[in-house]
């Protein structure tokens, strides 16, 4: 939108209008509100100022504008409730098959990794309309990971992950900001969306490959020396990988967790917070051992042992369901 | 909040009025009403206060579950009944103050003022001793915190998550160390009420600060019966 | 009518010296020594805020370094939360006016009261210290593990000021709800208290159960700091989300301890002014009431990107529309006041009509922020900035201005010059608006808040903005220097220059030392204005 005073941003994903038209109704709503009240308070402090209205007149009120004026706006309010809530599900509810793109917010800046291997600073590129879901965790404070382009915003926490997704539907270059404020340079952690025709974003990956990332996770998996215990065979000390994410492990005090992307992090820097049923707490932990850029390499390798495919595309379970409560709220699809 | 009106109350001007009366109140009477429900707001905060802490302990008593159940087992459970036992039997005495003072007996009433104030020096002292195992045994959170693997029934060594465990400590310290603080308020406060008196500054017809004070003693009281069962009692594992 | 002439023996003059002021037991000499003290704190966070607007004026920041920036509204913030907008009503015409209300000689507390002033004091000394030995950058909501592991600056000594004061707000809440309950005048049931009395109870109310929320709160973010221990740093163990609940539990309800007694000042001018009761007096009361109970249950809306599972964000969200619900009830039985009445535009009534536009739309805005899709877009941008500077100065501070020109009679037994007074009005009004509407524009564009720099396409409005401050400081100076004036050259008031109903104007400008010659008896209803006050006041 070009004009001299900006006064509207530009919409560019799928959800966008949505919002626009949450706003519009409640921009509607405040001038009404407002210019009634105003017009009200205007006209009678006029009409029946002190020296056309020497003598007042004592009314204590009226029962029926009482429950007017609370009934109605409650009316409204609870329009302005569902509606808002029904988008925000929207917002919260990734589509299945979206594509995911993994990303580390850090003092003071972005790093999104590509599951072909593409790694970036600061940019981030996405083909249009296509679902993109964007994991997310901190190296270090809360970040927030917002796009006024495509009216979202979402908490970028360090300790766990938590996911945006959008649709971009229109190609082109939207600021991101970091939207909680972290520090000296939270001002500088801008950055920029990128969204590109299909062709064009296949092009740019091919031009970026590096090891995939499910590749970099396998070398860490290595390196780390996980596989000495959780290997396929009698040697096996810890439990077998395979099949694990998105279904319900059974822990030793009989309680069931369902393993996502959080648990499969607590189990690598916390391994005595939960024991899996049937092994001991022999797990070292590796806090401070891996940066939040390797570790989401290797919960992502970890994931795509889903089909004993080291380092293939990852398919999302079909028992994936989201943890509900106060717990690491990673959506899982 | 009736609606009747308040009752008038005798404006006893150029009378003969009692010593202790504030010149701000009509009377002893709305004196002491109004001390009262000063003192029973204040407590209103003070469990607010504690609330934060006792909401903190609940949520990560959930998260971490298995830390906090080795945590609470690795707390004296002796030391924290005994100290229970001391604290209800200082609020009983602390009750038969107030009960002497009503009747005007004031030998009584620093008796037994005393022995509240003696009863809550030994919980102090036991809780002292508590804190000094927790040093020795490297449970205090910092820098040299170990929390030993403990064994489980069928023999096997299990570790503990030391992150979490650090946090149940580090919860078990702040909430019975704010909670020691205001015992040793309450110490001072009885002090005071004993050397007061001492100088015979209560009668049957004043001794709202010993009823007061009283609540407060109560109170502490009270947060303890809360803290003891959460801190010690709950899920523990005999070992 | 014959002029006015200054009793002889008043509070003010029945003692002097500096020990008679700071060992005072008399809650008016208390509401002045406030009057005092938070006017500075005033001062010192819109010193901040004329930095910030100043540093905005050119989007790479015209003033200062990124550090600095960030210290400075964080320090803004702190001084007008803990120590301007969270006192000033109840503590400055709280303290004065209340027991006046109630026909009672004093508060039930007065050497608590005393305390209480201290503890803002001291308070606020521990947190300019922390201001003078660096600053604290870490934002007034100390959002964890930034303020407890990464933030290099005072925010132990910024926390402990907090704390310190925080007790004086639970004093002050405590003090006045035994004073309400038990300090009333023969007569005087709950149902002829005057609205300013019922705004004052519900917000004491919040301050005694809130507050020590926020006191143990920061008592743990100073304890992690010191010590490590993780009970919000994920590091360690800790959840970070856990102390968004802690924080906002207090901070939440504190914005209703900020506006509530506002709108009992607005109450008390809009009857006075309209020579009429307030329209639907229990509904308001029962408003303030309500209020009090919803503000409690909403917090978790500061944190609807934040982590929280969709269905708590759902119930926080309609629980946010419901507390409107009483706040929108205040405002239309306010306009229903005009109808009929006999209207006068004094100063204290024109700040009362700033307000009710102003928080009308500082209202509003909140359920753009309650309705949680577009609440994503929203927060943490500018647009939040806009909601509750309309809501907190469009409303809060133009209320606290009409009730010190209100009270000032009473006071001081002198008139402010009214000329001044109305010209100050509207400029606060003009600056106000140029000030702040801009960026509700900014935030729906998306600019984050806290920012020291901003895209340069934005700058249009950022000046329009600071214009618009550097007007506003016009209209908060100029009080300064006529109210200032009036003490020495002002009008002599009379006990009730208003022709207002309540007790507090049933006794000479200034009060006696104990408030009233004879004790009040209270016979009528409230806000009943017969017809020698209507000819008394012209």
């Amino acid at each position: 939108m070009q004009s001299n005073i900006p006064l509207f941003p530009e919409s560019a994903s799928s959800m966008s209008s949505q919002v626009d038209y949450l706003y519009f109704f409640q921009v509607a709503n405040l001038l009404f509100f407002a210019g009634v009240v105003a017009a009200l308070v205007v006209y009678f402090a006029i009409r029946y100022r002190r020296e056309k209205s020497p003598k007042s007149e004592p009314i204590h009120g009226s029962m029926i504008l009482e429950v007017a004026w609370s009934v109605i706006p409650l009316g409204i309010s609870l329009v302005m409730f569902v509606w808002g809530a029904w988008v925000y599900f929207h917002f919260y509810r990734p589509p299945a098959n979206a594509m995911e793109i993994y990303g580390t917010g850090k003092q003071w800046m972005w790093k999104f990794q590509h599951v072909e291997g593409a790694r970036e600073i600061n940019q981030l590129h996405v083909p249009v309309d296509r679902d993109v879901r964007v994991v997310l965790t901190s190296q270090d404070v809360i970040h927030d990971f917002a796009v006024p382009a495509f009216r979202l915003k979402g908490d970028v926490i360090p300790g766990r992950y938590s996911s945006v997704w959008f649709r971009a539907t229109k190609t082109g270059t939207y600021r991101l900001f970091c939207d909680q404020y972290c520090g000296t340079l939270h001002s500088g952690m801008v950055g920029e969306v990128i969204v590109m025709k299909p062709e064009e974003y296949q092009q740019w990956l091919s031009t970026r490959a590096e090891g995939s990332l499910g590749q970099q996770g396998e070398k860490i998996f290595q390196q780390l020396g996980c596989n000495t215990c959780h290997r396929n065979d009698s040697l096996a000390r810890g439990p077998n990988l395979a099949g694990l994410y998105g279904n319900p492990v059974k822990m030793k005090d009989g309680s069931m967790v369902i393993a996502d992307e959080g648990y499969i992090r607590e189990s690598i820097v916390s391994p005595n917070a939960k024991i899996v049923a049937g092994f001991d707490s022999i797990m070292p932990t590796f806090q401070g051992q891996i940066n939040e850029d390797d570790m989401i390499a290797l919960v992502y390798y970890i994931k795509s042992l889903q089909n004993q495919q080291p380092g293939g595309p990852v398919k999302t379970s079909p028992n994936s369901t989201e943890v509900p409560g106060a717990n690491p709220p990673v959506k899982l699809q | 909040m009736s609606d009747r009106s308040v009752v008038i109350h005798e404006s006893p001007r150029h009378e003969a009025h009692h010593p202790m009366l504030q010149h701000h109140f009509d009377d002893m009477e709305q004196q002491k009403e109004a001390s009262s429900l000063g003192m029973w707001i204040f407590l209103i905060t003070e469990i607010m206060f504690f609330g934060g802490m006792f909401a903190a302990y609940l949520v990560y008593r959930h998260s971490y579950y298995d830390a906090f159940v080795w945590g609470s087992s690795s707390l004296n459970i002796i030391y924290g009944g005994v100290n229970t036992a001391v604290l209800i039997f200082s609020s009983f005495t602390m009750a038969m103050a107030v009960h002497s003072a009503q009747l005007g007996m004031r030998k009584l009433l620093i008796f037994f003022l005393l022995l509240t104030l003696l009863f809550g020096g030994i919980f102090l002292g036991i809780k002292a001793i508590e804190y000094h195992d927790k040093y020795v045994e490297h449970h205090i959170p910092g820098h040299s915190f170990n929390f030993e693997p403990v064994t489980l029934p069928d023999g096997k060594l299990h570790n503990v998550d030391q992150a979490n465990a650090q946090l149940f400590f580090s919860l078990y310290f702040a909430m019975t160390g704010m909670h020691a603080i205001h015992m040793i308020v309450g110490a001072g406060l009885l002090s005071a009420l004993i050397y007061m008196a001492w100088r015979g500054k209560f009668s049957a017809s004043y001794y709202t600060p010993v009823e007061n004070i009283g609540l407060y003693w109560h109170f502490v009281d009270i947060v303890w019966i809360f803290l003891f069962p959460l801190l010690y009692l709950i899920s523990r594992v005999h070992h | 009518m014959a002029t006015n002439e200054m009793p002889r023996e008043h509070y003010l003059n029945s003692e002097f010296g500096i020990k008679s002021w700071l060992l005072t037991k008399d809650h008016k000499r208390i509401g002045i020594l406030y009057l005092l003290t938070i006017t500075f704190f005033f001062f010192v966070g819109g010193f901040f805020a004329t930095m910030i607007r100043i540093h905005l004026l050119t989007p790479e920041g015209a003033l200062v370094s990124a550090d600095n920036y960030n210290k400075m509204f964080t320090m803004h913030g702190i001084m007008m939360v803990f120590f301007f907008l969270v006192p000033s009503v109840p503590a400055v015409l709280g303290n004065f006016v209340l027991p006046l209300m109630l026909g009672a000689k004093d508060v039930a507390f007065p050497k608590l009261n005393l305390l209480s002033w201290y503890l803002l004091v001291v308070g606020g000394c521990v947190t300019l210290w922390a201001l003078v030995s660096g600053g604290v950058d870490t934002g007034w909501t100390f959002y964890t593990p930034f303020s407890t592991t990464f933030s290099n600056t005072h925010v132990i000594t910024a926390a402990m000021g907090i704390f310190i004061a925080g007790f004086s707000s639970i004093l002050t809440g405590l003090n006045f709800i035994v004073t309400i309950h038990r300090m009333r005048a023969p007569g005087l049931t709950w149902f002829r208290l005057p609205l300013f009395v019922w705004a004052a109870y519900a917000t004491s109310m919040i301050q005694v159960l809130g507050t020590p929320v926020i006191a143990i709160t920061m008592v743990l973010v100073g304890l992690e700091r010191a010590f490590h221990i993780g009970i919000f740093d994920p590091a360690y163990g800790g959840d970070p989300v856990l102390f968004q609940h802690m924080f906002w539990f207090y901070s939440h309800p504190a914005v209703y301890i900020m506006i509530l007694p506002g709108m009992g000042i607005i109450s008390e001018i809009i009857s006075t002014f309209s020579r009429k009761p307030i329209f639907g007096y229990r509904f308001v009361a029962f408003s303030s009431l309500a209020i009090a109970v919803f503000g409690f249950i909403v917090w978790s809306h500061h944190m609807f990107v934040a982590g929280i599972s969709v269905y708590a964000a759902m119930v926080a969200s309609f629980l946010s529309f419901a507390v409107a619900i009483p706040s929108a009830i205040k405002t239309f039985n306010w306009a229903a006041t005009l109808y009929k009445g006999s209207i006068s535009y004094r100063t204290p009534m024109l700040y009362a009509f700033g307000f009710i536009g102003l928080f009308t739309i500082g209202g509003l805005t909140g359920l753009f922020l309650a309705t949680l899709g577009l609440d994503i877009h929203l927060h943490d941008t500018y647009f939040i900035i806009a909601h509750f500077h309309y809501i907190m100065v469009g409303g809060m501070v133009m209320a606290y201005l009409g009730g010190i020109h209100y009270w000032w009679p009473k006071i001081t037994g002198r008139m402010y010059p009214e000329g001044w007074a109305k010209l100050s009005a509207m400029i606060v009004f003009l600056g106000f608006n140029l000030t702040f509407f801009p960026q509700f524009i900014l935030g729906y564009l998306g600019m984050p808040r806290r920012y020291a720099s901003y895209p340069s396409e934005w700058q249009v409005l950022h000046v329009l903005s600071t214009a618009g401050a550097s007007i506003l400081a016009v209209g908060y100076l100029l009080p300064m220097i006529y109210l200032l004036y009036s003490l020495r050259f002002g009008e002599v008031a009379g006990p009730n220059p208003w022709g207002a109903t309540t007790l507090e104007w049933q006794t000479t400008s200034p009060p006696p030392l104990h408030n009233f010659e004879e004790a009040p008896v209270v016979t009528e209803e409230v806000y009943h204005y017969s017809k020698e006050q209507e000819a008394a006041f012209v």
